[in-house]
């Protein structure tokens, strides 16, 4: 099954003023992505913007695919401009992927900002099993909130906190995640964290899980040009060298990771 | 039609080749394109030892291109020979080996070992790079030490030798001779023209490495150019490169006078680039009752 596909734009519906959830079908058959996979997308069609940009597996519908992302700079703003029927260039399922917890294991998932696409991903997949995960999501504010109302309709209460406090607690989802594991032995004794957001929070979150020696994973990003791993521009420095975060990630181990 | 054409003693079944630092080792792109299909495959430039390469960020886009600081990351030759040659050994494609060093003797080294290895067909040597004998000044910007470290690589080795010129000297053609009269079998050019972006909000530069090698769609003009300044001056032949993005690019180079081209950025963007440029190559020919890309070669009427 190639990884190269041409898709056809479904829906791409904005969600606030900088965000927006598209979905395309594949206009042929692709290997199924899992949470923390990620796509190579075409802006344009033609030379300028002339890379593909990378997205997160946000849900899979159907026959369709869905990312969520926020306009940040020419690719994406020509990406929100795409109506239903145009057709989107795109490689993939690429990267490793978020790896399975062990059996039984406590689960937190820990979103900053769009990260919460691929991170929704895995809460929808780990939602249908006896050990609901725990999700905290921090944001600008409360209007950069996203995908609230999905997630509780896969049964997940998300416990919120933003910069200004204008809804949910005020200051950084690591103070709040920093509470729960003061108050929740069964979690700080042992649990997997997975995480996606901004390099700040993944830092903070990093040093966290090393004082409580607890397991995570985060899902990282680096300006890519292939995402296939032959281009050597993604590189991220970890305690086992430098790796490419198309090829040997997105995903990596907190404690690997070399801030 | 025949598409086979010969850059020198190297043999290619098609003028198509994937150019060095873009294609990783070749392995990177098998489930995403035929790598059999192309006439050869250059793999990323490798050093006697291992190279860690630059910190990121190495990579920004700019205006129909983008801007590289990779730092020359490599596994080192032993480990290629050993992890990466056998999966290449299975294609007709020929493999081309680009290499470098920090001195002269590095070179030599570098080009005597690659020699001796089983499916290498010719070597590519990169002299856009810092020489550190020299207060880093590089190999390929003075036509004296260009001559000195082509002439020391031709002792050491008798493979088709093709050296790879940068395009950031006053007169192309000037390194070109130098090359030519060191013993070079070929020529590749263009490698990456040294450019800049800053980021105006941080006023820091978008690369951890200040500066970096521009390459794509926009440096094409520069690159033909240099190919028919290089075509008028020197007798070997030339492979073309920089910015080819479809078929009708490629030929363009073709008629400035390269025998064969190397498809670089385009890979990035499309992991089918250099196979549907093929393609193109053979659609345009046919059309036009060419029987060989050597009826193209420099065939532009100035
Ligand atoms: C594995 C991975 C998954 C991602 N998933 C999502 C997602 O699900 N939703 C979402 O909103 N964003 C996601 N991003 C970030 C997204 O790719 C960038 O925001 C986007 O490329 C910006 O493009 P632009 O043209 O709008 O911005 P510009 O700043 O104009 O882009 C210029 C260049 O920089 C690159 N670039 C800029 N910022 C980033 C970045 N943060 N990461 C990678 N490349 C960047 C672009 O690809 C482009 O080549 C992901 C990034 C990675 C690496
Ligand atoms: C990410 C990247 C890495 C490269 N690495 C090498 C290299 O190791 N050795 C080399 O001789 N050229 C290297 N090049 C230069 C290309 O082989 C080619 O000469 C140049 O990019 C122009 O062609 P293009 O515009 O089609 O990419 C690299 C280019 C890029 C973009
Ligand atoms: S984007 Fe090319 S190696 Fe990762």
């Amino acid at each position: 099954m190639s990884r190269l596909f041409e898709a056809s734009v479904k829906e791409n519906r904005r969600l606030t003023e900088k965000h927006y959830l598209l979905t395309f079908n594949p206009l042929k058959k692709i290997r199924r992505p899992g949470p923390g996979n990620f796509f190579m997308i075409s802006a344009g069609n033609g030379l300028d913007p002339l890379l593909k940009r990378p997205f997160s597996l946000h849900r899979r519908t159907g026959s369709g695919i869905r990312i969520l992302y926020r306009v940040t700079g020419r690719g994406t703003a020509i990406l929100s401009r795409k109506r239903p029927g145009d057709v989107l260039e795109i490689i993939g399922p690429l990267g490793n992927g978020f790896p399975a917890r062990r059996a039984g294991e406590n689960t937190i998932l820990v979103a900053g900002g769009v990260g919460i696409a691929p991170v929704f991903a895995l809460a929808e997949h780990l939602a249908a099993s006896a050990k609901k995960p725990v999700l905290f999501y921090g944001a600008k504010t409360g209007s950069d909130l996203l995908c609230i109302d999905e997630l509780k309709s896969i049964g997940i209460e998300p416990r919120i906190c933003t910069d200004t406090g204008d809804t949910g607690r005020k200051g950084p989802v690591t103070g709040m995640l920093r509470e729960f594991l003061g108050k929740n032995p069964s979690f700080s004794e042992d649990c997997c964290i997975y995480a996606c957001g901004p390099e700040s929070m993944l830092r903070s979150l990093s040093a966290l899980a090393g004082e409580y020696g607890l397991r995570g994973y985060a899902a990282l990003e680096q300006n890519m040009a292939c995402g296939i791993g032959a281009c050597l521009g993604c590189i991220v420095n970890t305690t086992r060298g430098y790796k490419r975060v198309c090829r040997d990630g997105p995903v990596f181990p907190l404690n690997e990771i070399i801030w | 039609m025949n598409l086979s054409v010969n850059v020198g003693k190297l043999k290619l079944g098609n003028p198509v080749i994937a150019a060095s630092g873009t294609f990783g080792y070749g392995e990177e792109y098998s489930g995403f394109t035929d790598i059999g299909r192309l006439g050869a495959v250059t793999v990323k430039g490798l050093s006697l030892s291992p190279r860690e390469g630059n910190p990121p960020p190495r990579i920004v886009e700019t205006p129909a291109g983008m801007l590289n600081a990779v730092g020359l990351q490599n596994i080192g030759i032993d480990s290629f020979i050993k992890d990466k040659l056998p999966f290449l050994r299975q294609f007709e494609t020929r493999v081309i080996v680009n290499f470098f060093g920090d001195s002269i003797s590095e070179y030599a080294e570098a080009a005597a070992r690659l020699s001796s290895a089983e499916g290498v067909h010719a070597l590519e040597m990169n002299i856009s790079c810092p020489n550190k004998q020299a207060g880093w000044s590089i190999f390929g910007t003075d036509p004296k030490v260009t001559f000195r470290v082509v002439s020391a690589v031709r002792k050491a080795t008798a493979m088709p030798l093709i050296v790879k010129l940068s395009p950031n000297v006053t007169d192309i053609a000037m390194m070109a001779k130098a090359a030519e009269d060191a013993g070079a079998d070929a020529l590749s050019l263009i490698n990456t023209l040294t450019a800049m972006a800053i980021d105006i909000n941080t006023r820091r530069p978008k690369l951890a490495n200040i500066t970096g090698g521009l390459s794509g769609p926009a440096i094409r003009p520069v690159a033909v150019r240099m190919v028919w300044e290089c075509y008028r001056k020197v007798k070997i032949p030339l492979i073309g490169m920089g910015g080819i993005m479809s078929a009708e690019d490629a030929i363009e180079f073709m008629l400035a006078g390269a025998t064969a081209v190397a498809v670089g950025t385009a890979n990035f963007v499309n992991p089918g680039a250099a196979v549907d440029i093929l393609q193109g190559i053979k659609t345009f020919m046919s059309a036009r009752g060419i029987r060989s890309p050597r009826e193209l070669t420099g065939a532009v009427r100035c």
